[in-house]
């Protein structure tokens, strides 16, 4: 079983705070970490590994800081680490950095074989689109599982998995052939304390650099110039108003909040 | 008898973890160093200043490439009282010339640079792991147990630089319990300023140039407490230190306390219009020489503030604790020459810190302690004395000057006694001579 996880480094969402005069996010000082989707869906990978055997390949694409949330993969378990890092990404929606994903896990697949499963996390916490996973598997022309909560049965030998997912107001449970893009919710495991000597060998380790020139990326898909998305303006929402509270009870209420809706409905078409 | 993991096992990544770690792995030693927070620096704090020499023996020049805030050009000390405030210091020229004296930085920032220069002198670091105990052999430490699944390591000897509160030192009985007399609670404000305004407030005339605050005074009543302000690039460190004992006799919320200090007339124009970005708290080992554990035992040996290795009354500490990592790991490398790692052995590195500044220091200022113990007021009473004669002499109202020095003296008479003053002389002299 070989396993392809997807992983951004993100700022960490509970320390980032806004500028509000340019309406951007501060990141100087922040620490960073792995989208915390991602670890779930590393989690996942490596269980399957230790299931099955196999071995589990991770890649980011990001600047040189990136290495240390794929160190961090190595230190859950994962087996090969990659790091997309050029000047060409810089700058790329979700549309481009899908490509060059994609373009960065024919380079893995070259190296360590076909891929049954390729993972990532629901969403990025920064971004929130989660645009990306389904991105790579329109491209990789694979079934897509998004926000899994629950592997039911994985048979590699037949070359089939069940996943549990969520959906609105319920979950539903699909079968889909491998190889297969699933992407992770919290609820998918729980994140092992990794024992010590897969913190050594994340040490140990090297990250390999992709860009450019060492694979088949066009760097004419890729970067702020080539993405689709263009952001027209960035502003931060004002802030909802407290709702009113009445204090008023029975019979009484229910005529205070009749007056209060009633116009509203009126407004509405309604009454 | 079982492989070594590692020659030498470092406990925690601090400035003293890191400079051990560092002269090993440059001697070719395998060295690890274990941290319990994310990345080195991580859960490290100080006032904020830091001496350029010691580090700069190991790594010349650093502070060319270190994330370094300001250089510190002027250094004052303030007597503080309610209304009043006396100033005094030193601001040169010499201090505005490379290499400087000493610079402001963040621990954070600080530590996990350094932390990266010892990983590429090929240490490993092993983070977000925490030592929960040693492994013994008899009486001789070969190892530590974390709290890591198959987490056990071996090793020739441990470097404990585990912090004021090693729980190392203090499983193998070197340390006696600390008491609230020999630490103080330290807390820090990092206020966020436009660097402009920080240059105008301050008087520096670019922003690599830093000021530094120290304020004692009546101010702090019967606390035996330092205040501090140093200037960062774009923010100020702001905070105080008390001897614990003292926040618990007198019942102080150390953050009532803060919050207070930073409405003094003196201290509110500093800080206007700054806001507060982070906050951070963190004990301070002050017993000084008298409080120190043994620093070594059967493959072991203290480090850093788990030595107690801090001159308050200079806010040293991290260069004690880089000159305490060289020696121990400069004893370890002259220890596995003769494949010997017994307290025998490794008792030359108490040696090499006492023949060093490091406790030559401490023990001019041994019985500094004791002294403040017994006598707070002579932090706050003489500089009170201080301020108010300041005031005097200043305030024209038509009192005539030699009537003033009058009016002083008998101050100093009725408020002090000369025979006490006498008495306090002979007491700090015979203190420190």
């Amino acid at each position: 079983m070989h396993s392809l996880v997807f992983i951004k480094q993100v700022p960490d969402a509970a320390q980032v705070r806004v500028d509000y005069h340019t309406g951007t996010l501060i990141r100087e000082g922040v620490p960073a970490i792995i989208n915390p989707y991602d670890t779930h869906a590393i989690e996942a990978a490596v269980q399957m590994k230790d299931k099955f055997g196999g071995i589990v390949s991770v890649l980011s694409m990001g600047p040189p800081m990136a290495e240390e949330a794929l160190r961090k993969a190595l230190s859950m378990g994962a087996d090969k680490a990659y790091l997309l890092c050029d000047k060409v990404f810089a700058g790329s929606d979700t549309w481009a950095t899908s490509y060059a994903l994609w373009a960065g896990a024919q380079k893995v697949i070259q190296e360590n074989g076909p891929v049954d499963i390729f993972w990532a996390g629901k969403q990025a916490i920064d971004g929130d689109t989660a645009q990306t996973g389904p991105g790579l598997a329109t491209r990789l022309d694979i079934p897509l599982v998004t926000c899994a909560i629950k592997i039911i049965e994985a048979n590699p030998e037949k070359g089939y998995i069940i996943v549990q997912r969520l959906i609105e107001g319920g979950s539903e449970t699909l079968q889909v052939s491998m190889p297969c893009m699933i992407t992770a919710e919290k609820e998918l495991n729980d994140l092992r304390f990794s024992p010590l000597p897969d913190l050594i060998k994340a040490v140990k380790s090297s990250v390999q650099l992709l860009n450019s020139t060492n694979t088949t990326i066009d760097p004419a898909q890729c970067g702020l110039k080539n993405s689709p998305t263009k952001v027209k303006r960035v502003f931060i929402p004002s802030k909802r108003e407290r709702g009113e509270i009445l204090e008023p009870s029975g019979k009484e209420i229910a005529d205070v909040l009749f007056e209060k809706i009633e116009p509203v409905l009126k407004q509405m078409g309604r009454v | 008898m079982r492989k070594n993991d590692f020659d030498v096992i470092i406990v925690g990544a601090g400035p003293a973890g890191l400079a051990a770690g560092y002269v090993l792995a440059k001697e070719g030693i395998s060295v690890a160093i274990i941290e319990r927070g994310i990345f080195p620096g991580s859960k490290n704090v100080m006032g904020g200043i830091f001496y350029r020499s010691s580090l700069d023996d190991l790594i010349p020049d650093f502070y060319k490439e270190a994330p370094i805030e300001r250089h510190i050009v002027e250094q004052k000390i303030w007597l503080l009282s309610e209304d009043s405030m006396f100033s005094t210091g030193i601001k040169s020229e010499k201090y505005n010339v490379e290499p400087y004296n000493c610079f402001s930085i963040f621990r954070a920032k600080f530590d996990k640079w350094f932390a990266k220069k010892v990983a590429d002198a090929s240490a490993m670091i092993i983070n977000e792991t925490v030592v929960k105990d040693l492994i013994l052999d008899g009486d001789r430490v070969i190892g530590v147990k974390t709290d890591r699944p198959n987490g056990d390591l071996y090793c020739d000897v441990v470097i404990a630089a585990d912090g004021v509160n090693s729980f190392l030192t203090k499983s193998l009985g070197l340390r006696k319990k600390i008491t609230t007399n020999n630490v103080a609670l330290a807390l820090k404000e990092i206020i966020e300023l436009p660097d402009k305004v920080i240059n105008d407030r301050f008087g520096v005339s670019g922003s690599s140039e830093g000021v530094t605050i120290e304020i004692t005074g009546p101010y702090f009543d019967k606390m035996r407490a330092i205040g501090f302000v140093y200037t960062n690039r774009n923010s100020l460190s702001l905070g105080l230190g008390v001897v614990t004992e003292d926040m618990v006799k007198l019942k102080i919320n150390p953050n009532d306390l803060l919050e207070k200090f930073k409405s003094h007339p003196a201290i509110k124009p500093l800080i206007n219009g700054g806001e507060t970005k982070e906050y951070m708290a963190h004990l301070i080992p002050e017993g000084g020489y008298y409080s120190m554990p043994k620093l070594y035992s059967n493959g072991f040996m203290v480090v850093g503030d788990a030595a107690m290795l801090v001159n308050s009354i200079h806010r040293e500490g991290a260069n004690l604790a880089i000159e305490s990592g060289k020696f121990a790991a400069r004893t370890y490398i002259e220890a596995k020459k003769i494949g010997d790692f017994s307290q025998k052995t490794l008792s030359s590195y108490q040696k090499k810190l006492e023949d060093s500044f490091v406790l030559r220091d401490l023990k001019t200022y041994k019985n500094l302690p004791k002294l403040l113990e017994e006598k707070q007021y002579l932090i706050s009473k003489y500089p009170k004395f201080i301020i108010d004669a300041m005031y005097e002499m200043y305030n024209v109202d038509k009192v005539s000057k030699s009537e003033k020095i009058k009016l002083i003296m008998n101050k100093a008479k009725k408020e002090l006694g000369y025979f006490n003053i006498l008495k306090d002389v002979f007491s700090v002299w015979r203190d420190f001579r």
